[in-house]
């Protein structure tokens, strides 16, 4: 098992660096470069002192050079500095990184608090109406576009009735517990509605796949009562599924809060990689994406290590 | 094995009895032929959707115009059929452009195998690992010039189209690879492949004329089932502003614009949202339908359980 998890480490950290190359790589190739900016912010700049700048910066030199030499500093933890922030990348990427984990975090227990009861109840009684019912709300929680349930809860909860902030996290001159609280929960809704049917789904295949098993009509034949069978045998059995899923779902999330970031104008890591992209904050835009891919990588690997633990027959060779 | 016309015959029944496909599929129908035919209702309609009139902006339905005119004053109704014209194309031609890559790819991991498969494989766990949106972000933003493409097509009308079905084709290829791996594995075991090889047929004539047509269903069935998502990713894109771009307009960016104008006008948020929603959810009913009807292996155990 540990060698197993040792072997997914190191193919982690191969797509890690193929992944900080591709980035880098891909980075170069937008529109603008840092010696225009300069350009349209100096018009007395000649083109000597413009040669002499790409040299300095080191954007004369081929790609793998410069990639080795950023590659050789942000392994120092030096990712330069942040165009658009005039700070540290690092430095900039922290508070917005705190807000993603708060409003992810807090939209993950919301959908998993409504789309795991679902599926069990969806499971409880196959063809059911309940079943049918759920199934139908999480199909179309699946092919719902985010950004435009979210403008629909804007129009109705924000423009309409006025009850909540339509975005930011906090009012001008407020910023107490309850006024954050007040602007993460139309982008917690939206995050909740768009992924809640996913889950179900899975928790509803899951419990069906175990209650068809040898040891449940064992359990049946010895007279557990259903109730019994439910949460004692079956659930921990299909939570191995359901934990793999919802941990490898995390970069899916991550997208998700992007859409929804955006849009509520709430700055987290997703609105940070989008404004950095389109600003041409290049230094920013690559510590970012490689943040938000370690942290995916990370959470499928938990997702691996938590699938064995959960499920002892699991046996990695 | 039965003659062709039966398993098609068998097919159709098969799908027939399965009622949220069916309308869902002439749902599709219907709005691609409308969409299709967006120039003839505008000639009909006595209107042009690209003509700005600011002095009829944001109306109300009327008769001339049965859902009313955008912030620009064009009719709504002719500028959502235009819209679904690039959604709907966008979201077949990534769905095929994905499935070519990943059949390509499954069928070379499949039957090549060792280090090749080993790669692949490995290559197409990353892809699915990786938080999508965000690299998207940057594909989308990348200058098509530095690329080397010729000024011409990089700033043509159609670039932004081509683009996305490029980047959905970089990007989601994974599924339909993994089944054309598995199923290519299982299949060049078999008499009929091990007999082509031992006639001396090529490995590439051995892949494309004794495998591939063996995995016609579940190819269908993948690329059906991702249409509704390449869709999605679309619109979310344009949304962003870097996806479609004008002239060219999908429904993902028209929401892009109403974003500004939702307190004065929701329709324009509302109808086109209204249409990706409504067309996912068909794309991916009838891609269950398909899946029912084709591969009835996945049917039997649903019912199982």
């Amino acid at each position: 098992m540990s060698s197993h998890i040792l072997r997914r480490l190191a193919e982690s950290l191969v797509v890690v660096a193929a992944m900080s190359f591709v980035i880098y790589a891909l980075i170069g190739l937008m529109p603008g470069d840092p010696i225009d900016l300069m350009l349209s912010a100096d018009p007395h700049l000649t083109s000597a002192d413009v040669a002499r700048l790409k040299a300095l910066m080191g954007i004369d030199q081929p790609l793998l050079r410069r990639y080795g030499a950023w590659a050789a500093a942000a392994l120092s933890g030096d990712f330069g500095y942040s165009r658009l922030y005039v700070e540290p990348a690092v430095a900039a990427l922290l508070d917005p990184l705190g807000r993603s984990a708060l409003l992810m975090g807090v939209s993950f227990v919301t959908t998993l608090a409504l789309a795991l009861p679902l599926g069990i109840l969806a499971a409880r009684q196959p063809r059911s109406l309940a079943d049918h019912a759920i199934n139908l709300a999480s199909f179309a929680s699946i092919s719902l576009p985010s950004f435009w349930i979210g403008l629909m809860l804007i129009l109705v909860f924000a423009a309409g009735l006025g009850w909540l902030p339509a975005g930011g996290i906090a009012d001008v001159g407020g910023g107490g517990f309850i006024d954050r609280l007040r602007h993460l929960i139309l982008p917690v809704t939206t995050l909740t509605i768009v992924s809640f049917g996913a889950f179900a789904r899975y928790m509803r295949s899951g419990l069906l796949e175990v209650m068809g098993q040898d040891f449940i009509r064992t359990a049946r034949a010895k007279g557990a009562s259903e109730r019994r069978i439910l949460l004692g045998h079956a659930l921990r059995n299909a939570m191995g599924t359901v934990v793999t899923i919802v941990a490898l779902s995390f970069g899916g999330l991550f997208s998700g809060a992007l859409v929804t970031e955006t849009l509520f104008a709430y700055p987290g890591m997703g609105k940070l990689i989008y404004d950095a992209i389109l600003g041409n904050d290049f230094n920013l835009a690559l510590a970012a994406l490689l943040i938000a891919t370690v942290m995916t990588l990370v959470s499928n690997l938990a997702a691996d290590i938590a699938y064995a633990a959960i499920d002892p027959r699991i046996v990695y060779r | 094995m039965m003659p062709r016309q039966s398993r098609a015959a068998l097919y159709t029944r098969r799908f027939a009895q399965n009622r949220p496909a069916v309308l869902s599929a002439l749902l599709l129908l219907a709005l691609a032929y409308a969409s299709l035919a967006s120039p003839l209702i505008a000639a009909l309609m006595a209107q042009d959707p690209s003509v700005v009139d600011l002095y009829h902006r944001i109306a109300g339905p009327s008769l001339a115009h049965p859902l009313g005119t955008d912030e620009l004053g064009r009719d709504l109704l002719l500028r959502l059929l235009a819209g679904g014209r690039i959604s709907l194309a966008v979201g077949i031609m990534g769905a095929l452009a994905a499935a070519v890559v990943g059949t390509a790819i499954g069928l070379i991991a499949g039957y090549r195998g060792g280090l090749v498969d080993a790669v692949l494989m490995r290559a197409t766990d990353a892809v699915i690992s990786l938080p999508l949106l965000p690299l998207l972000i940057v594909l989308a933003a990348v200058d098509l010039r530095k690329l080397g493409l010729p000024p011409e097509l990089a700033r043509s009308e159609m670039a932004s189209l081509y683009r996305i079905v490029v980047l959905v084709a970089l990007v989601g290829w994974t599924t339909v690879a993994r089944i054309v791996r598995g199923a290519t594995l299982s299949l060049e075991t078999r008499d009929f492949v091990r007999a082509a090889v031992g006639l001396g047929a090529t490995p590439v004539r051995v892949m494309l004329v004794h495998i591939l047509p063996n995995l016609a269903a579940p190819i269908i069935v993948a690329t059906a089932l991702s249409v509704g998502n390449v869709i999605l990713l679309e619109s979310v894109l344009s949304f962003l502003g870097l996806g479609i771009a004008p002239p060219l307009a999908s429904w993902g960016a028209m929401l892009s614009g109403a974003q500004e104008t939702i307190t004065i006008a929701p329709a324009l948020a509302i109808y086109p949202g209204a249409l990706i929603f409504l067309v996912v959810v068909a794309c991916n009913l009838l891609g269950d339908g398909l899946q029912d009807a084709l591969d009835p292996r996945t049917l039997t155990a649903r019912k199982r359980a």
